[in-house]
């Protein structure tokens, strides 16, 4: 497929880039190695098992609600007919424009003893204290399910409806010739069929849910990323909660195996475009029930938040807080820019290496890059710091050898090492994305260079890459919302003078003020709109 | 492609050079308080020397940050919220010395280190913040674990910083045994899981769910002087502990020169500044808090809350049992 010099230049770049994004993975992974034993049994005497408890179970709820709420989203959507099926389909997929931690926020401060519900519950039942009467408490593990569930669960929806709107639909009408019902043969044909796409999404959301940092904090739900925290910033032992980071790995790595096999199983599903989709004809009692579903998770997901955020920023916003969102918001900007712009062009690399270079480990470089993608902020933030550092030394050393002016910290003390966090984070993203436009090309166009006398790269320019186009995009707009909602790796990693939208809110918060900082989230949330926006546009006809 | 990536990388450094070229006359600082608090201040030193005052606004791991920068690192001076901080930077020595009269004549002896790689700017004290209902009181910290008060206590995380130093001076005062009895008792008195600021645990003071609370002091004026928050505050009284004892915990906030400061003159200067007696009182009025330097008033706000006595406990022996009181809190499984 690929031959001489230019064979040789796409290997080197293709797994010395891959092997640049694995690299602080591999540092952490190193860096864990020689643990001393005692605080590590101090911890599981003690506080550890409760952690590692918290985390399976956290990521076990997280997962069903997500499935609970997202698969008959879904069904809804694609197989029936449902009230405003036209505006649902893509107003379901609003909440993921939505940080988790905003959220968390807004609703215990809507839902707490003082919030708006409970006093109004109060002054309607003529109760009096907390002793009266039994209200649920957000801030505990069901609570923080709930909510990282309402704002994840468009990972599922959006999966799982393509599925099933892209099912063959011969397959059910052979079902139905068999003598199955419309509702048999979806459940006995169609949901099967959709689950290697739904498993995707599960782990999607379940990685997501791993690395999610500062919801837990605020509910006070200790996992093993707090476990992490302790251990680097209370005892101060680095060496540790690397150890610690590595056993989160494994979790992570056991997904990335459990969806890498799942997705094996993809194969089964015919990529033959779908013409007319087979409609469940609902009641109108039922469609009352499935049009109440379905807007009541738009409501608590996007709507409600976004409604309190904007009554914030109407109450409390003034002309000082614009002019310094200015200037958050260009920084914020830049590096999702930058961020987004590297991650699509690495991903287009290892997308299609993968598919030209015929060897056995040609789908290597694109799975190892993917891995950073449910290590927390906070750990690849450790691992850029111990990767870029000594990198910087040795930059440093050199240039005094030759007796030039040293340039300082290059690479860990500039936006550099924030902008390449985010790559390692977010390349699993754009890899997944292209790897699955990249698939839609028929095998045949890759064979045309030859009979036409063409070079590849040629080729690839002219052919591949406007076939591409879409998904290029799509892979952009997503790692570049994840960029500008990413919190932990910005927090630890600002260079001087630094501050992004999402730091900005997130101290705010931190200190029970976000009412100063409404404005700023809003303008995060717009942003997540534009992938969601366009998303929709590009829908397939 | 790689030749793309390439053009793109050097962009990055391009953008980057800012942040790194040395300009003439500037002062790189690491800082753990908010920007509200220290901004203001910077821009009155600005303002007075031309100096340009360079901030990160860490939120955790300067430290780490710090030693991984090694000699290369740009940072000059560097601002803590707590103690134990101070001497985590001491101790992994990424600080060096600042001989100046000016800061050894403005602070206390006990609240600077005596090797003059640390000095305190403000001290806090960690109160007892108690519903208006139980009326006045007068508060020990040894109390909390008091059977009576069993459901009635709320407070933020036992691993943060100012509870962990609290906990310290425990151990300081009355050993690890009785430290970890103290512990039990106080968790077993908790109205709900340690979650949320020290002003959030006002705020549940305020809806009712518990009726004590411990919380820095500032945080009092703080709310008092947000729309929000003033009810708040208005629902509890503010207590100053073991007044009949030893006297309530303090802790500070503090600053150090980095070991490597590339602009170390600047550094002292800005240090000096933060002594002198216009900053400190503008830390006492913006902040709210104590100022360490003799003769600087505390706000009128402040002043209203009444004189107290603090502990006269060495800050380095409650730094010394910082790691007895995280494992202490680990035994007990305090947050959990």
């Amino acid at each position: 497929m690929i031959s001489g010099n230019n064979s040789k230049t796409w290997l080197t770049t293709t797994w010395l880039s891959a092997l640049a994004l694995l690299a602080p993975v591999l540092v952490m992974l190193l860096a864990g190695i020689g643990a001393p034993a005692d605080l590590f049994v101090h911890l599981w005497q003690t506080v550890l098992p409760d952690y590692i408890i918290n985390t399976l179970l956290l990521g076990a709820l997280v997962v069903l609600l997500s499935l609970c709420f997202g698969v008959p989203a879904a069904i809804i959507i694609a197989q029936t007919n449902v009230l405003g099926k036209k505006y649902l389909r893509w107003l379901l997929l609003l909440p993921l424009a939505m940080p988790a931690y905003l959220v968390a926020y807004l609703y215990t401060d809507l839902f707490d003893y003082a919030g708006p519900v409970q006093r109004f519950l109060r002054a309607s039942f003529g109760w009096s204290s907390p002793a009266d009467y039994w209200f649920f408490d957000l801030r505990t593990l069901p609570g923080a399910a709930v909510i990282l569930s309402l704002v994840l669960f468009p990972y599922v929806y959006m999966l799982a409806r393509t599925a099933f709107e892209q099912q063959d639909q011969n397959l059910l009408r052979a079902g139905r010739l068999l003598g199955l019902s419309t509702r048999q043969s979806f459940f006995k044909i169609a949901l099967p069929l959709a689950r290697p796409a739904i498993a995707v999404a599960a782990s999607l959301v379940l990685m997501e849910t791993l690395a999610d940092f500062a919801t837990v904090q605020y509910f006070a739900v200790n996992t093993l990323t707090t476990a992490i925290y302790d251990t680097w910033l209370g005892y101060g032992d680095l060496t540790s909660a690397n150890a610690l980071a590595s056993v989160l790995m494994l979790f992570i790595l056991f997904t990335v195996v459990a969806e890498q096999k799942s997705r094996a199983g993809q194969r089964h599903q015919s990529n033959r475009p779908n013409k007319q989709t087979e409609v469940m004809v609902l009641t109108p009692w039922q469609q009352a029930g499935a049009g109440i579903f379905c807007w009541f998770l738009v409501l608590a997901g996007f709507v409600l938040p976004l409604g309190l955020l904007l009554q914030m920023a109407y109450e409390y916003s003034g002309a000082e807080q614009l002019s310094q969102l200015m200037v958050t918001g260009k920084n914020s900007l830049e590096v999702a820019v930058y961020a987004a712009t590297l991650t699509v062009l690495l991903a287009l690399l290892f997308g299609l290496y993968r598919r030209l270079h015929r060897d056995k480990f040609a789908h290597v470089p694109q799975v190892i890059s993917g891995f950073g993608y449910a290590i927390p902020g906070t750990v690849i933030a450790m691992a850029m710091l111990a990767t870029f550092g000594p990198l910087d030394h040795w930059i440093n050393d050199l240039a005094e050898m030759f007796g030039w002016q040293s340039p300082g910290l290059v690479l860990s003390g500039s936006i550099f090492v924030i902008v390449f966090a985010f790559i390692v984070r977010f390349a699993a993203i754009a890899n997944g994305t292209i790897a699955s436009g990249i698939g839609q090309i028929p095998h045949s166009l890759d064979l045309a260079p030859a009979s036409l006398g063409v070079g590849l790269n040629k080729m690839l320019l002219k052919v591949h890459l406007p076939l591409l186009k879409p998904s290029l995009l799509v892979a952009w707009l997503l790692v570049f919302v994840e960029a500008m909602k990413e919190l932990p790796a910005v927090l630890l990693l600002r260079p001087f003078n630094f501050e992004t939208l999402s730091t900005q809110v997130y101290q705010l918060i931190s200190d029970e003020m976000l009412e100063q900082g409404a404005l700023g989230a809003i303008l995060i949330v717009l942003f997540g709109l534009l992938p969601i926006i366009w998303l929709n546009r590009t829908k397939p006809s | 492609m790689f030749a793309n990536t390439l053009k793109k990388m050097s962009l990055l450094l391009a953008v980057a050079m800012p942040f790194l070229a040395a300009a003439a006359e500037e002062v790189n600082v690491y800082s753990y308080r908010q920007p509200f608090l220290v901004k203001p201040l910077f821009d009155k030193f600005t303002e007075q020397t031309g100096v340009k005052v360079n901030v990160v606004f860490a939120k955790k791991g300067m430290a780490e940050r710090l030693s991984r920068e090694g000699k290369h690192s740009p940072a000059d001076v560097l601002l803590t919220t707590d103690i134990s901080r101070l001497i985590e930077l001491q101790d992994k020595q990424l600080l060096q010395p600042v001989d100046s009269k000016a800061l050894v004549d403005a602070i206390p002896a006990r609240y600077r280190a005596s090797d003059n790689t640390w000095y305190g700017l403000t001290t806090r004290v960690r109160n007892i913040y108690s519903a208006k209902r139980l009326g006045d009181v007068d508060f020990t910290y040894e109390e909390l674990a008091d059977p009576k008060w069993k459901g009635r206590i709320c407070t933020r995380s036992g691993k943060h910083p100012y509870n962990v130093a609290l906990v310290a001076a425990m151990v300081a005062e009355h050993g690890e045994a009785e430290t970890l009895t103290w512990l039990e008792g106080v968790k077993a008195n908790l109205a709900r899981k340690p979650q949320g600021s020290d002003r959030a645990q006002v705020q549940a003071i305020h809806q009712g769910l518990c009726d004590l609370s411990l919380g820095n002091s500032y945080y009092f004026g703080k709310m008092l002087k947000d729309d929000k928050q003033k009810v708040w505050a208005d629902a509890v009284n503010i207590n100053f502990p073991n007044q009949q004892t030893r006297g309530a915990h303090v802790n500070i906030s503090g600053v150090a020169m980095a070991k490597y400061a590339p602009h170390a003159k600047n550094a002292k200067a800005l240090m000096e500044f933060l002594a002198s007696k216009q900053a400190q009182a503008m830390y006492a009025e913006t902040n709210m808090e104590y100022p360490v330097r003799v003769g600087v008033k505390v706000s009128k706000l402040v002043a209203s809350w009444g004189d107290f006595k603090a502990d006269h406990l060495p800050l380095e022996t409650i730094a010394a049992n910082r790691k007895t009181a995280l494992v202490l809190l680990d035994k007990v499984q305090f947050d959990l």
